[in-house]
């Protein structure tokens, strides 16, 4: 048989998102709660800054690690959690912060390595850490605790022996955040069972309680961190793919040897929009914050009112109610009945079975017809 | 950001939601809502709730005008006294005092350009005080009131994605 894929990828089924992909995708009248990126297009500022780009020619390859006037502005910006890094040699500019997930776990996983996952989560770390050789560890997190993960849920599962562990916080598909103290616990968890981390907080700007905690400030966490974030999210850049990993010089270092062998420079045009993002469009963030809050609130006391138990989430723009029982059946027929396109929450990992991912990165006026639309669909149930 | 500043920065983006809905949106319950918004409205800081509408898209006669007015001041005439006697004409959408080479920018709005103009010359100009007024009419609205006309809603992202 000619181009069979390796193990790797045969082991790996397809994302269980596709199939509401595809089912959504069917019907015309569908209302979709069920995006991952924001609503908004990226700030105009920055969007000019692109096509100026565009315009000057400036079309080649960039410094492997990045347009140095870009991660001095990334150092900046990081500041307000209390991360510094210097620009210079502990900043790697990448694409998408999705590579940058990619190339920590390619740089640092050896082959028969225990990454612990805590979940549920985002659906791409289990199949990043298999391609990379190494092994997944799920640890569960649940509704009980606002999906917030232990020490103690790290010990039951078997993470001391863990060579690294993932951590997304704010978290997709939950929207749970981390407060310093817990974070701090599992910090301390890590120091003491030597593991590394791969903090990717690609929602802390959309914090929305209190301010985002990012592990790599406490203390001994620094060596040991490689913190991830990007342009997507909060400056509304998902197809510009930019993303940025930071961490100590020899770990961005030997990130860098894998960047610049398999993907050169992150996108040129996409550095220039970044750049004005961070110089110039704090309040187009700050309005799209407010407004991703404001549906927050709206969506959490809808959820209330029709009785369905939803935790509080605190962050990125998704709420994880409880459903009962089967998630892929309740996600289906409501699609089916009423037309409003959610994500099960067992497609996260086996924690977030019974529960449904709500995106509210949809304009209002949708978002209450879709809420109307879930509230009849529960009352008929 | 305190309640009231919250339920304004609300309104200035959408003033026609419901009481329960923006209650739900800033985390507070109907009555909270209601008393604020009693409170904005006798205080005078909310003084209407309006739409935005781009009346060239309606059949509607409807032409507007902006007019820069100079005025001259005199011991018993201040720009207030001036300013309550132009506010008055219902022609005059908008009144304001600004800096620059002239004094008043108002806006006019009349069902034709002639009933614009004549509203000008025989209500406005004659006013003793104002010196002179140049009129500029609107030819194309493109934005107003923070609303861009030219955005249409048109969501081109996956339906569901990760």
């Amino acid at each position: 048989m000619t181009l069979q894929p390796n193990d790797r990828v045969a082991d790996t089924p397809e994302s269980g998102i596709r199939k509401f992909f595809e089912l959504a995708e069917e019907r015309d009248d569908v209302i979709s709660l069920g995006v991952g990126e924001p609503d908004f297009s990226a700030p105009w500022a920055a969007r000019t800054a692109a096509i100026h780009s565009l315009e000057a020619g400036k079309t080649s390859y960039t410094a492997n690690r990045g347009k140095l006037e870009l991660r001095q502005e990334i150092a900046n910006h990081v500041e307000q959690w209390e991360l510094d890094y210097d620009p210079d040699s502990e900043i790697l500019v990448t694409t998408g912060a999705s590579e940058a997930v990619d190339l920590a776990l390619r740089t640092f996983v050896d082959p028969g390595d225990t990454v612990a996952v805590h979940q549920p989560t985002y659906i791409s770390y289990k199949p990043g850490v298999r391609f990379a050789g190494g092994e997944p560890l799920p640890v569960p997190t649940g509704a009980d605790n606002d999906f917030v993960l232990t020490p103690e849920a790290l010990r039951e599962a078997g993470a001391a022996d863990a060579d690294a562990l993932i951590l997304c916080y704010p978290n997709n598909p939950t929207g749970a955040v981390m407060n310093a103290e817990e974070v701090a616990a599992v910090a301390e968890f890590c120091v003491d069972n030597d593991i590394d981390v791969i903090a990717d907080e690609i929602y802390a700007a959309l914090t929305y309680d209190g301010d985002h905690t990012s592990i790599a400030t406490m203390p001994n966490m620094r060596e040991r961190t490689v913190v991830i974030n990007g342009f997507s999210k909060a400056y509304a850049m998902t197809g510009l793919r930019l993303g940025y990993a930071m961490g100590p010089p020899d770990a961005v270092e030997a990130m860098n040897r894998v960047h610049q062998y398999t993907m050169l420079s992150a996108p040129t045009t996409a550095q220039y929009a970044a750049i004005e993002a961070l110089r110039s469009c704090e309040e187009s963030v700050d309005e799209m914050a407010t407004a991703f809050n404001r549906r927050r609130r709206f969506v959490l006391s809808r959820f209330e009112e029709m009785g369905l138990d939803c935790f509080t989430a605190k962050g990125a723009f998704y709420a994880f109610p409880a459903c009962g029982g089967d998630d892929e059946a309740f996600a289906e027929n409501l699609l089916e009945e009423q037309g409003v396109a959610v994500v099960p929450g067992s497609v996260f990992g086996p924690g977030g079975t019974g529960h449904l991912r709500i995106s509210y990165a949809t304009g209002m006026r949708d978002l209450k017809e879709a809420m109307n639309r879930i509230d009849a669909f529960v009352a008929d149930r | 950001m305190d309640e009231k500043q919250e339920l304004l920065s609300l309104l200035s983006t959408d003033a026609r939601e419901d009481v329960d809905d923006i209650a739900r949106q800033l985390g507070t319950d109907a009555e909270t809502v209601e008393s604020l918004l009693d409170e904005l409205e006798s205080d005078g800081t909310v003084h209407g709730y309006q739409a935005v509408i781009d009346w060239d898209n309606t059949d509607t006669e409807h032409v507007a005008a902006f007019v820069e007015l100079n005025v001259e001041l005199d011991r018993e005439t201040g720009y207030k006294e001036i300013a309550d006697r132009i506010a008055k004409f219902p022609e005059v959408e908008s009144l304001r005092l600004v800096s620059g080479d002239y004094d008043f920018a108002i806006e006019v709005t009349g069902d034709s350009m002639q009933d614009v103009s004549q509203f000008i010359s025989e209500q406005i100009a004659p006013i003793p005080e104002i010196t002179q007024t140049v009129t500029h009419f609107i030819m194309e609205t493109y934005k107003e009131a923070g609303i861009d006309f030219g955005d249409r809603d048109d969501d081109d992202r996956l339906s569901v994605s990760p």
